[in-house]
């Protein structure tokens, strides 16, 4: 039986590992590995509670705003501060930027290689690749002569010899199934994309000074100054040049990324029966449109058990467990354990083969994410638990639309959605879902800055004096890639405890106790393998998930020991 | 590729011989170079072989690789299939585990001393280097493997420059720079901040290929050109530092009218970056700019020196000037602390911001 070993996991954030076993064609079995660790909990205790979202920010470059309204929140949770709604409304704007600019950059620049022979569009006629893209869009970037362009740019690269990111690809693999034609309109996308993911970004830039790793949060608020009569604050001229970027993203989202999530998931429609995974999804929940202490939330909070769109759980924060018992952990009161976060307890212990090592000894402890599960149970969390979610609520109304229409197009039932093609389309209709409502956000901006609605900031609990002696907190987000979670104890204005529990740990976490996979590990069950030397196929599914491992990976607690070996720099 | 090859393939995708003569005349006031360095610049984009380069990832949260993406000039996507040859970057390359690691070696062996490393994020030297695996390799051994046989090392970001986040206090992996887990690099450049700013990082690799060599550094191996001067220097905020003008509350008049972050917490007059001259995504903006304070983060251990962020200069944990600034720096900070002395009591007496809309008429 064909073993298979990938790593590293290329076109993701971080650093991931996967072992295979493959039989008839597919995979039997598989484990997920992460290979780095930096300790950032550690490392925010003692700090200053104000400071933390800074270092928290830094677990993710690419999610680059997710850490840090997390930790915001948790703080603002534990010292009693209340954004204003100046503050929800910027955090608003800025998460949704976040997200969509995400989800582009993923679909085109993570995850279209899988889908896309780009060598095979040298070989495209640009004028049925022109009649193609205008039987799916009005984009006005579809001419015969624009096309030839792209083309001729792609064929004298790969004639110069030197190909550079594209060398080595699995370029001509049995399972591209795209014809040339397909193949050159999704790379000459690929590259508007990354146009687009540049000038897109300048919201975050507007509003947080720059990206990545923006710099504009509080606890308690937000930094940017609004006024509509000063040149130095947030005024008219960015609220004008927020509703160009929004308008141009609409637009972009609209005719490229749909038409071409819709052109090439019709190509490959058994991928809707691929990569199902273990069938349990959660939501957290986000977007706040009120600022009452329970607002009404844009995307609503679910669980949803074993596929069943019929019923609903509520989010119980405190089923929420980690477990360790195939990670790099110990626990004192024993591997088999389950710990809540807030009493989260970690301490890393390296017990795999010593680098460099071929082979993972996958019936031990093999990665550094720890197996975080809900009731006991793994959870798929990300954009298709949110749209799963938003589905069976039918809140908003906008996002079941949506599904339905996606679901109408590719003729094709609610099922289709638990798959690794069901990860993408719900990943393009959250998109779609966001980028419509920076608008609304961006507008009650403005309208408060007209009232002379100034507040940015809970000035009040700014001073650490004006918060309790000890207090506990917890703050959650959707980011891109699903439910993300910290959790912060504060004594005398220091941390003494910080813990994440976040998206890429949900689904890319190793077996619990009981032996029972993460999401990674049972979505790539029965994925087919065509060539085990070229693993396109388990690529297909594991981009699904969009992995950002740097974020999953980031529990340690080093023991004394660990630390005087240590050399400091 | 000739020149006038390279001028009829940006024809034909609709780039003017003008606008390419545009671009280089950016990029040469981006590094400082007279004008008639546009003309050069264009002549060597033209007619040089494409430089191989590698992107390495070890502790990293590829807040460098995002960076990289928002480059305007070039752009990325002009620098990758133009300008220079990225034979390995795990984010962006096609091929993954055994075709990425081929891809790597084969660039080490056959380029040996030729191709330019990139390194982003620290690399650790606890658990016997357990604590960052690529391909079952350690990222000591890879950044010794690949950095060793490079023409020059380039640490992209504060980690790779200085340790970065993870070698903060209490360094619990053992993250190390790639000067220290490197020792006797050829030629090192360090690109701190956090994350680089993607101008530099291009105007670095058109420096090179322009004139043929790496640019002058500072004492901490940074180009003059990006680190030469303090934020402080630049700020556009700097008159009302001079006139003590400072945000005393998130949000007050004196925030909303663009006054001094000083009392907020700014590290500016510490911190040597173009920030202020080059801003980000594309000249958009810049923190100071959208009304955060400098946290410092183009300077080594800034995590552990430059907090608690919201503390001022130089009364912040850890600060302690003689250990790491430049005899300039070091000069420019005593002064600051002199001049904020005054400031502080004198501001009484300076012009204070209006305070409700119309006040101003009054003033005048």
């Amino acid at each position: 039986m064909p073993h298979i070993v990938v790593d590293p996991v290329t076109r993701i954030e971080g650093h991931l590992r996967v072992e295979a076993e493959v039989d008839g064609g597919a995979v039997k079995e598989a484990w997920s590995s992460s290979t780095m660790f930096r300790g950032i909990e550690l490392i925010l205790r003692g700090r200053d509670p104000r400071d933390a979202w800074a270092f928290a920010q830094r677990i993710c470059g690419v999610c680059t705003t997710v850490h840090a309204i997390a930790s915001i929140r948790a703080v603002e949770n534990a010292i009693g501060a209340v954004p204003p709604p100046n503050a929800r409304l910027l955090r608003n704007i800025i998460m949704a930027a976040q997200v969509v600019h995400d989800h582009v950059v993923h679909f085109y620049h993570l995850h279209a290689l899988d889908w896309v022979d780009i060598v095979s569009a040298t070989g495209a006629d640009p004028a049925k690749t022109s009649s193609l893209a205008q039987s799916i869009s009005d984009w006005p970037l579809s001419s015969t002569s624009y096309f030839s362009g792209v083309r001729d740019r792609i064929k004298a690269f790969v004639a110069r010899g030197q190909l550079g990111i594209f060398a080595n690809g699995y370029w001509g693999h049995p399972a591209y199934r795209l014809p040339p034609e397909a193949n050159l309109m999704a790379a000459a996308h690929y590259l508007e994309a990354l146009d687009f993911q540049r000038r897109f970004i300048k919201i975050h830039a507007l509003l947080g000074g720059k990206n990545p790793h923006l710099q504009s949060f509080l606890v308690g608020g937000m930094a940017t100054p609004v006024d509509p009569d000063s040149q130095a604050a947030l005024n008219m001229e960015t609220i004008a040049a927020l509703q160009k970027l929004v308008a141009d993203g609409l637009s972009f989202v609209t005719r490229v990324y749909i038409p071409d999530v819709l052109a090439i998931a019709a190509a490959y429609k058994d991928w809707a029966a691929i990569g199902r995974g273990v069938g349990n999804y959660m939501a957290y929940g986000d977007y706040p449109e009120d600022d009452n202490a329970f607002p009404k939330r844009f995307l609503p909070t679910g669980v949803i058990h074993g596929r069943d769109l019929g019923k609903i759980d509520t989010v119980d924060h405190a089923k929420i467990s980690e477990q360790i018992a195939h990670s790099w952990y110990d626990y004192s009161v024993g591997d088999e354990r389950a710990l809540n976060p807030f009493r989260g307890e970690t301490s890393p212990h390296y017990t795999g083969p010593k680098p460099p090592y071929e082979r993972l000894d996958v019936t031990k402890k093999y990665s550094w994410l720890k197996s975080p599960r809900y009731d006991d149970a793994p959870m798929e969390v990300g954009p298709l638990a949110r749209m799963l979610v938003a589905y069976a609520k039918g809140d908003p109304p906008r996002a079941k639309a949506l599904i339905d229409k996606v679901l109408t197009t590719l003729r094709v039932g609610p099922e289709a959605l638990f798959s690794t093609l069901g990860r993408i389309a719900a990943r393009a209709v959250e998109t779609q879902l966001l980028v419509e409502s920076i608008g609304r956000w961006v507008h009650d901006l403005a309208e408060s800055m007209g009232r002379r609605d100034y507040r940015i900031q809970d000035n009040s609990k700014w001073d650490p004096s004006s918060w309790p002696q000890e207090c506990y907190g917890a703050g959650f987000h959707e980011a891109p890639r699903g439910a993300l979670g910290h959790w912060v104890h504060i004594r005398n204005g220091a941390i003494v405890n910080y813990q994440c529990v976040v998206p890429s740990t949900w689904n890319a976490g190793p077996r619990d106790a009981q032996g029972t996979p993460g999401p990674y590990e049972a979505a790539l069950v029965g994925t087919p393998v065509a060539k085990p030397e070229e693993p396109l196929e388990i690529l297909r599914t594991l981009h699904s998930f969009d992995p950002c491992m740097a974020c999953g990976v980031h529990v340690v607690d080093a023991t004394k020991r660990e630390l005087a070996r240590v050399r400091i720099t | 590729m000739t020149a006038t090859g390279l001028r009829e393939e940006l024809e034909q995708r609709g780039i003017s011989r003008r606008d390419f003569m545009i671009f280089c005349g950016s990029m040469a006031a981006v590094l400082g170079l007279p004008e008639e360095a546009a003309a050069a610049i264009a002549g060597a984009v033209e007619t040089e072989a494409r430089p191989v380069l590698v992107w390495l990832e070890f502790q990293d949260c590829a807040g460098n690789t995002e960076s990289l993406l928002r480059a305007s000039h070039p752009t990325v996507a002009d620098l990758i299939l133009d300008s220079i040859s990225l034979n390995y970057h795990e984010v962006l390359m096609a091929a993954a585990g055994r075709q990425a690691e081929d891809a790597l070696a084969q660039t080490v062996r056959e380029h040996a001393g030729q191709y330019i490393a990139l390194v982003e994020g620290s690399i650790p030297s606890g658990a016997d280097g357990a604590y960052c695996t690529i391909g079952g390799k350690s990222a000591l051994q890879i950044a010794r493997d690949v950095c060793g046989g490079a023409a020059a090392t380039i640490a992209v970001g504060t980690c790779a420059a200085f340790g970065g986040i993870p070698a903060a206090r209490p360094n619990p992996t053992g993250a190390l720079s790639v000067a220290d887990a490197v020792p006797g690099i050829k030629t090192l450049i360090n690109m701190s901040a956090c994350p680089a700013n993607a101008e530099n990082l291009t105007a670095l690799i058109i420096y090179y290929m322009t004139l043929k060599r790496w640019p002058p550094l500072d004492r901490l191996h940074r180009p003059l050109f990006a680190y030469g001067k303090t934020i402080h220097d630049s700020c556009e905020r700097r008159a009302h530092y001079d006139a003590g003008q400072y945000v005393e509350a998130w949000g007050d008049e004196a925030h909303r009218q663009g006054a001094c972050l000083y009392k907020m917490g700014c590290k500016g007059p510490a911190t040597s970056q173009n920030c202020p001259v080059v801003r980000w995504n594309e000249g958009t903006n810049w923190p100071i700019g959208c009304g955060h304070p400098c946290i410092g983060c183009a300077e080594p251990n800034f995590w552990d020196t430059m907090t608690p962020f919201y503390g001022r200069l130089p009364n912040v944990v850890g600060f302690d000037v003689g250990r790491w600034i430049d005899p300039v720096g070091l000069g420019l900070t005593g002064l600051v602390a002199a001049a904020t002395a005054l400031h502080g009591v004198g501001e009484v007496a300076l012009r204070r911001f209006r305070t409700k809309p119309g006040e101003d008429d009054e003033d005048a």
